[in-house]
């Protein structure tokens, strides 16, 4: 199936691409043929057991990964077909990403952290942005540290606004609360979710926890590199209820 | 646990190649000069066997002068005719051949210019006729007077033919004599290791190779049926007394070949030097290297000692990869070192004019040498690694891998302390104590201080790295390359240090050089007042040599004021040797030197004011001077000149130049007359000079830099043989960056992720081998200056009065390093650029 996005704009799409690692015996078909459509200002959770696809779909609609067949676009841009130095603009200008290892650089303070893409781009952070994005992730009194003497919270709520800061077309976040307790855990989705419903942020989340998938707007599964189900305005128990669904013999799952 | 050792060895192969290749150059030095040592030893042998193959006995004059051929001095000592004529009636001689063999027979190519040789001598000799070891080639031997036969080597090399005008240069100005004959040797040689040699009929040899009539170097005696060479010996010595030498073919052979032997040494030293500073350089990126691997391997070790590995066993898992590594580099080192010495004794050959060398071998020695030196090395550079891997806890499994940086606080306590020491031994040198122990006390102080520098790079890299990092801190990814080269700063010291001790020893002969020269033209502009000098560049034993009528004709050249000509040789005053100096008016040399003196009679001698002192002579001393041929002669201090106001510091009358060694002058001073510009003198010396090809006419500006040229051509050769050091430093850079970049996938990923580009990338990591390759070469320079200056300082007393710091050549040094990080950085920068950005962030 399709997962489309109930009418209004797009920030991402994904057209009947294929993924393929391998070959001969030992060949895997990560991808076969999603098609998927990302709405803007809309909080979407990937979500499959593991081997579904859901951390390579997310590769290769954020330009990380090339596909085999099928099409990809961030807003307007077809990205399928761009070579490095384009991908590495578009990930620079119009992609934010929130990593499960957070992946701050140690040498960097928190704040120089949170402006590199842009330092990179040689763009400088709007001063009511920066003053907003910190104030919602609550790092005011932590920009000078360095990230080893911050809790793994905080090391992800600054990679939440290092994502945030230069109002990316669209944030993919890859399993963010991961590694973290679920309190910091709860503190992150909902500082995610807060940016969607309050600054029209587009996220696409992977994960594979139920709690977390709970705070996105829409759920898309994926099982054996294919959309298998969705879920609008999820709650942990129909995410859960779906997952276990999914888990039982295809020939019972109700498509 | 072998097993998991030489597992993880292989899993990372380029890293210790890298490592390697630092024992590798080390060893090749070792091995090479082993080799080389060993092949011309064997060359000699059968040389020098050759040589005396006709020969079963030889008798020689006992020198006058003891001389030594390893100081390249030449001093014969003629016996005469009359001892040939005693040996030939004694019995079991069945003839005894009288020999003039002297060095300094320098034939005058087609080309006008000398024959030029470094090492062989260039022989003028009788003709006896030949033995059973030569060929006639074509013609005959002399037999006139201005007759002349060449060996084969000699003709070719000059461009002569059968019935050519050869001109030669001997004892006596250049004279032309006509080619008769050209000889050979057995076997299709052209010479025996590329001598070239002159043959003469033996008066006219004698006049020229030895100055006198009637005399011979040798006499070679063939033994009657029956007799062995020993016996002849034997029955021969007594007869002849202790004025002679008598010994068997064997002997001379053996002794020849030893001296030479020895000479030899001086090169190996030096080949050894060199492998000294590869190793010790090396041992800074072994250790670099095995500590990082340790960091590395915290995880693996810790989960080895978790399951019940002992510390020890750590301990040799470590070692035993390092002997793995050293031996491996040993084997590649010992094979290398054999080309280099086949590559270095065949340059030799061709050098010395196309000596025979001899096949080449591998003595057991650079075996052993090879495996222990390589091996040792690289263990006991792996030894603190180890000793650190021993001391992870086994906690250290369950712990994320980030391992904190150490505490810096011992090192810096230690290199403190080592450096305090070294300064204080360098002060008290410089400052306190005189003479030898001063010497001592700066050279041990230059050694402890560099030690401790060293030790302290830790430290001292935080802030200058730092601070240099700034330079390039312009751009984001310059940014992130100083903070990433800021990151480790015990990686970063070990690495810059490494190329620290390359600069710092090249920079302190720099300035040790520098300071010599300068002080040199400093004082020669001071002392020197003669505007144009005559003089040319000694090539050989031999020192270049013109013809003395031209003193007096250029005296005779309108506008000269004064000319003098200055005469050497090694004498024996009191039974010790001394070079002595010796001119044919001393007043006239004083006019020319731009001072006064008085005209030495017959048996009189001026001396300096220290040498008098030194040696406790007063104007008035009786001193008997024993010159290397003639009799012993005494003569009267009549003047005690102050130092430097006249050339040399014992000047002998004209006299006694007859008894020299060499009996032309080597040097020339020309002093104008007031307001007559050299340019229009100097042509018509140049002319004078003109049949005396060694040497030229110059103008004082040119003598003085080409007497200090001697300076730069060392600087040259301590750069190219120092830009090895540097060579496995720039290894190092390689090795640390290509080791950070590993390190830092994820983050190197990151970077890419949110937007970093490949350029970039590159840039960041250019950045981070600059910063490290600038700061080790600054810290060089810094050091080198330092030590360098304190040795210059130390030389005062021979000569170095003015300290220079060749700014110029460090800046230079500075740059080539920054040249250095940027290449050492390319292929760890490719790396990092073409890294997996999904493969970089993806999750265990």
């Amino acid at each position: 199936m399709a997962a489309t996005n109930a009418g209004g704009p797009v920030a991402a799409r994904a057209e009947e691409i294929w993924k393929v690692y391998g070959s001969g015996e030992a060949q895997v078909v990560a991808l076969r043929g999603v098609s998927a459509e990302f709405g803007r200002g809309r909080f979407t959770a990937i979500m499959g057991p593991s081997g579904s696809g859901k951390s390579t779909l997310m590769h290769c609609l954020a330009g990380l990964d090339t596909v085999d067949k099928g099409t990809v676009h961030i807003g307007g841009t077809e990205i399928s077909t761009l070579g490095d130095k384009a991908l590495t603009r578009l990930r620079r200008d119009r992609i934010g990403f929130i990593f499960q290892q957070f992946n701050l650089l140690p040498t960097l303070s928190a704040a120089e952290n949170i402006t590199l893409p842009l330092d990179i781009a040689g763009r400088k952070a709007d001063p009511q942005w920066w003053d907003t994005v910190i104030g919602t992730v609550g790092l005011k009194d932590r920009l000078r540290h360095r990230p080893s003497q911050l809790s793994g919270g905080q090391q992800q709520r600054v990679a939440c606004a290092r994502a945030l800061m230069g109002r990316p077309d669209v944030i993919f976040a890859d399993e963010p609360t991961g590694n973290l307790d679920s309190r910091s855990g709860g503190e992150v989705l909902s500082f995610l979710r807060q940016s969607v419903r309050e600054h029209g942020q587009t996220i696409v989340m992977v994960t594979h926890d139920p709690v977390a998938a709970s705070y996105a707007d829409r759920v898309v599964f994926l099982a054996d590199g294919s959309i298998v189900d969705e879920l609008a305005n999820p709650t942990a128990e129909t995410v859960l209820d779906t997952m276990k669904r999914l888990d039982t013999p295809s020939d019972s799952v109700m498509l | 646990m072998f097993r998991a050792t030489l597992k993880s060895l292989l899993a990372r192969k380029l890293r210790l190649v890298l490592s390697g290749l630092a024992v590798i150059l080390g060893v090749m030095f070792v091995s090479g000069a082993l080799v080389l040592t060993d092949t011309l030893n064997r060359t000699f042998d059968s040389i020098f066997s050759d040589v005396y193959a006709a020969t079963d006995v030889s008798v020689t004059a006992k020198p006058k002068v003891e001389v030594s051929e390893m100081d390249g001095e030449e001093v014969s000592a003629p016996l005469p005719a009359s001892a040939v004529e005693t040996i030939k009636t004694q019995a079991g001689v069945r003839s005894a051949t009288g020999r003039v063999d002297a060095d300094g027979a320098r034939v005058i190519a087609t080309d006008g210019k000398v024959l030029t040789s470094f090492g062989p001598p260039r022989i003028g000799s009788n003709w006896t006729g030949t033995d059973e070891m030569m060929e006639i080639r074509s013609g005959r031997g002399p037999e006139a007077p201005d007759e002349i036969a060449l060996n084969a080597t000699t003709a070719k090399l000059a461009g002569y033919a059968v019935g050519d005008r050869v001109p030669v240069l001997t004892q006596q100005p250049k004279r032309e004599f006509t080619l008769v004959g050209i000889w050979g040797y057995t076997g299709g040689r052209d010479s025996i290791s590329g001598v070239q040699e002159v043959a003469f009929t033996t008066p006219v040899a004698q006049e020229l190779m030895l100055g006198e009539k009637d005399v011979f170097t040798s006499v070679t005696v063939a033994a009657a049926d029956g007799v062995t060479p020993d016996q002849l010996r034997d029955r021969l010595a007594p007869v002849l007394g202790a004025g002679y030498e008598v010994k068997t073919g064997a002997q001379l052979s053996a002794e020849d070949s030893a001296s030479l032997k020895e000479g030899m040494g001086f090169f190996n030293q030096i080949l050894l030097g060199f492998a000294g500073v590869a190793l010790f350089v090396g041992i800074f990126l072994i250790l670099n290297t095995f500590s990082i691997v340790v960091a590395q391997r915290t995880r693996e070790l810790a989960l080895l000692r978790a399951i019940g590995a002992s510390r020890r066993q750590v301990i040799n898992s470590v070692l035993v990869e390092a002997v793995v590594v050293g031996m491996i580099a040993s084997v590649l080192g010992l094979l290398a070192g054999i080309g280099a010495g086949a590559g270095l004794g065949a340059l030799f050959s061709g050098m010395s004019g196309g000596m025979d060398l001899a096949p080449i071998g591998v003595p057991l020695s650079a075996v052993i040498s090879s495996f222990t030196v390589g091996i040792l090395v690289t263990v006991v550079a792996a030894v603190m690694p180890a000793l650190r891997a021993s001391r992870i806890a086994p906690v250290a499994a369950m712990q994320d891998v980030a391992t904190p940086d150490r505490p810096l606080t011992k090192l810096t306590v230690a290199g403190t302390v080592v450096t305090a020491a070294g300064a204080a031994a360098l002060g008290t040198g410089l400052f306190v104590a005189s003479g030898d122990s001063a010497l001592y006390l700066i050279l041990g102080g230059v050694l402890v201080t560099f030690i401790g520098v060293a030790l302290l790079t830790p430290l001292i890299s935080r802030p200058v790295v730092s601070l240099l990092g700034r330079l390039f801190a312009w751009s984001v990814p310059g940014r992130l390359g100083r903070l990433n080269s800021g990151r480790n700063p015990r990686r970063t010291a070990i690495t810059a240090a490494a190329l620290m001790v390359g600069i710092a020893l090249v920079t302190g002969v720099t300035v040790v050089m520098d300071s010599a020269k300068s002080s040199l033209k400093a004082e020669a502009a001071r002392i020197l007042k003669a505007q144009i000098m005559i003089s040319g560049d000694q090539g050989g034993p031999r020192p270049p040599t013109y013809d003395p009528a031209v003193v007096d004709r250029a005296e005779a050249i309108p506008g000269v004021r004064a000319a003098a000509g200055l005469y050497n040789d090694l004498v024996a005053i009191g039974g010790e040797r001394s070079y002595i100096a010796a001119t044919e008016d001393l007043s006239r040399l004083a006019e020319a030197y731009g001072t006064t003196a008085a005209k030495l009679g017959a048996d009189q001698i001026a001396v300096s004011a220290p040498e008098a002192a030194e040696r406790n002579w007063q104007a008035g001393s009786q001193v008997s001077i024993q010159t290397s041929r003639g009799e012993a002669h005494t003569y009267t201090v009549s003047q005690v000149f102050t130092e430097d106001t006249l050339p040399g510091s014992i000047i002998l009358p004209a006299e006694a130049i007859k008894g020299f060694g060499i009996t032309q002058p080597v040097l020339g001073f020309i002093r104008l007359d007031d307001g007559v510009a050299v340019s229009a003198v100097l042509p018509q010396v140049k002319a004078l000079v003109a049949d005396s090809p060694e040497v030229s006419a110059t103008d004082q500006q040119t003598f003085v830099d080409s007497q200090a040229a001697i300076f730069d051509q060392i600087i040259t050769m301590i750069q190219i043989l120092l830009g090895l050091a540097i060579l496995i430093a720039v290894l190092g850079v390689i090795n640390t960056l290509a080791l950070s970049v590993l390190e830092r996938t994820r983050e190197l990923g990151l970077l890419r992720a949110v937007g970093l580009g490949r350029a970039q990338t590159m840039r960041m990591i250019t950045v981070e081998a600059v910063v490290i390759a600038v700061f080790g070469a600054l810290l060089g320079v810094a050091v080198g200056a330092g030590m360098g200056s304190a040795v210059a300082r130390a030389l005062k007393d021979d000569g170095i009065t003015q300290i220079v710091l060749p700014w110029d050549r460090m800046g230079t040094y500075l740059a080539l390093a920054a040249l250095v990080g940027v290449i050492a950085a390319v292929l760890p920068a490719i790396r990092a650029a073409r890294l997996n950005v999904l493969n970089a962030i993806a999750h265990d």
